[in-house]
């Protein structure tokens, strides 16, 4: 399973893209979309130019009720989704 | 310090406005990201993993109180209230909003301060000696050749699209406290048999996926050649350079491709034929550049001795000797233990311009193993120095120690990463405090870097940790022997990729071994050169 992710223009924050395709911080209001409907998410996503900064998938893992990156790349996206897990600036921080 | 003239403000000003149209022509969509982020970036703005990430440049690691002042305002206005000072001497903000950085530029453009060309594929911040114009043991001052070299450099048309980023670095010491050796170019001053001054010139050192120690490609060059010397080098890798493959455009993979021997003939090929034309640099220009950099006035002995042994501890390792009569070099290092290196809060900022205006002439250098300096500290003021420094935990005696630790910011913050680098760092000099190891040694270099870009400068590290992707999970390379300053050397692994727990241990286990079997005044390298690696093997991955 998959969502999309991008940073936003204003700011640089994390986003997600969410089922009625606007952007959001929470990482658990992002859209679960299998696999062959990725392709289609992330077409609407890369033309929200004014909105977000380079969209793209990401695996998370169907099988937890909340919202877990998966995949090679889970700890990077953990990361991005907690914060920092270091650092003088980390807020909170991320358990990976 | 250098002041900008009117010429300079003008530029400066150009370019802020320049780079505020821009911001605005991406938000409103006149600008695609596409054509936005090569202009971003040439103004030192990044897209990192949390948030834009602004890089400001410090000129060759130089700072007035008056510009540290400035960039807490900056932290404070528009980060989190934290900087970051990095490993090429310039400091980073990890929190900035694209739409308010114009505002934090108008602001360090009031004080000399700017983001130009702190990325891109041109001449990067030239980096130099942080005690350079005050340290004991230097043959001349680099500081006015840097400068000549920034203005020379700064938004140069020829070179601004060049195959790869460029790092040109300066020493004035023998001891090198530049890494010379694993720069595009290294300049190291030295004197000739007639008693001349001039430039030994290295060529084609670097780090990353390649690292490679620079090539000597000419033993005395005149200063006034300065100029045009470097611009013949560049035109060569201008033209010659790769811009087929990312990973074999830096200089060091031609002087490497074509030869030492070869390259250095079509630099002086090029150089004798622009030579005497208009690069020759002025002796009157080199006289009104070096004016900004005059010796500072003795200062005053010495009487004020704090009782214990904490202040005697200080002292020691962290206060080095001046060229100057009654002055002193103080390293205020930004590591106290479990701390981010190179990291300082706005009021740390704050504390360290106001004991530089009472006690240092107002002067402040950032060096590249992510510390600050007083250059200029005046003896006399040494004790209160030192109470206030200890006030604000400032004072831990570990300059050049093992818990001196440099390491990229990693995949806590950066786009680029494979594995964290900063909560590495942070594991090892606790665990190296708890083990009563970070005063134990002699002087030793640990380096932590995230990726194979080695930010962290893991090639050149004593021991060095590189943070690797391997299937998903974060694994450490550990290398030993690596010398940066000096007569440089890259770092050998010592055996099979480590958890980032192990990684930690093993760090510990081979400051143990140096601590244990070193004979004294002796260097982690010389040790590790007499033992061979067995015992270290032996204390990572048992017998």
């Amino acid at each position: 399973m998959k969502t999309i992710t991008a940073n936003r223009l204003t700011d640089g924050r994390v986003v997600y893209l969410t089922p009625e395709k606007s952007w959001t911080e929470d990482a658990d209001q992002a859209v679960r979309l299998e696999d062959d409907a990725t392709d289609a998410a992330l077409e609407t996503a890369l033309r929200d130019v004014l909105t977000v900064v380079g969209p793209y998938p990401i695996e998370i893992d169907a099988d937890r009720d909340g919202f877990a990156p998966a995949g090679r790349k889970h700890v990077r996206e953990t990361i991005r989704l907690t914060g920092p897990s270091a650092g003088s600036t980390k807020l909170g921080g991320a358990h990976v | 310090m250098y002041k900008y003239d009117e010429i300079d403000r003008a530029v400066l000003d150009a370019r802020t406005a320049e780079f505020r149209e821009q911001v605005q022509a991406r938000l409103s969509g006149a600008l695609s990201e596409d054509e936005f982020k090569p202009l971003r970036l040439m103004n030192g703005v990044y897209l990192q993993l949390h948030a834009y990430m602004l890089r400001v440049a410090i000129p060759y690691g130089v700072l007035s109180s008056e510009q540290l002042r400035s960039l807490a305002y900056v932290a404070r206005t528009y980060d989190r209230g934290y900087g970051h000072f990095t490993t090429r001497q310039n400091i980073q903000y990890n929190w900035p909003a694209l739409v308010d950085i114009p505002d934090a530029l108008d602001h360090l453009a009031g004080v000399q301060m700017h983001a130009i060309q702190t990325s891109g594929n041109t001449i990067r911040n030239t980096t130099t000696d942080p005690f350079a114009g005050a340290a004991a043991d230097e043959i001349a001052d680099p500081r006015p050749w840097c400068e000549l070299i920034r203005q020379w450099s700064t938004t140069h048309p020829e070179f601004t699209w060049l195959p790869r980023k460029f790092k040109i670095a300066v020493t004035g010491s023998p001891a090198d406290r530049a890494a010379i050796g694993v720069h595009d170019i290294g300049l190291r001053l030295v004197k000739n048999d007639a008693g001349e001054t001039g430039f030994e010139v290295h060529v084609g050192g670097g780090q990353g996926r390649t690292p490679i120690v620079a090539k000597i490609i000419r033993d005395f060059l005149p200063q006034r050649e300065l100029l045009a010397y470097l611009t013949s080098i560049l035109r060569v890798y201008n033209l010659a350079g790769r811009r087929d493959n990312l990973y074999k455009a830096r200089i060091k993979i031609l002087v490497d491709a074509m030869a030492p021997d070869e390259f250095r003939d079509a630099v002086e090929a090029e150089y004798d034929a622009s030579r005497g034309r208009a690069l020759t640099l002025p002796v009157e220009e080199i006289e009104r550049v070096s004016s900004h950099f005059a010796p500072p006035a003795e200062g005053e002995p010495l009487t004020d001795i704090p009782t214990g042994t904490a202040f005697a501890r200080w002292r020691a390792v962290n206060v080095k000797p001046h060229k100057v009569k009654n002055r002193a070099v103080v390293v205020i290092p930004l590591k106290a233990p479990g701390a981010t290196p190179g990291d300082a809060s706005a009021e740390q900022m704050d504390l360290i311009a106001d004991l530089a205006d009472r006690y240092a002439l107002s002067e402040i250098r950032v060096s590249k193993e992510q510390n600050l300096v007083l250059p200029h500290a005046d003896k006399a003021a040494l004790g209160d120095l030192f109470r206030a420094l200890d006030g604000a935990g400032l004072a831990t005696p570990n300059h050049g120690r093992a818990s001196d630790i440099v390491a990229c910011p990693g995949l806590d913050y950066c786009n680029l990463a494979n594995a964290r680098s900063i909560p590495i760092a942070q594991a090892i000099s606790t665990g190296l405090h708890e083990a009563g190891l970070d005063d134990a040694t002699g002087d030793l270099t640990i380096k932590i870097s995230g990726c194979i870009n080695a930010c962290g400068h893991h090639h050149v590290a004593n021991i060095g940790l590189l943070g690797v992707d391997k299937a998903g999970e974060e694994v450490y390379q550990l290398t030993l022997g690596g010398v940066g300053d000096g007569q440089a050397a890259i770092g050998k692994i010592l055996g099979p990729g480590l958890s980032a727990d192990d990684a930690v241990t093993a760090v510990i286990a081979c400051v143990r071994v140096y601590a244990e079997q070193a004979q004294p005044q002796e260097s982690f390298t010389q040790t590790l050169n007499r033992l061979g690696t067995d015992p270290f093997k032996e204390a990572v991955y048992g017998a």
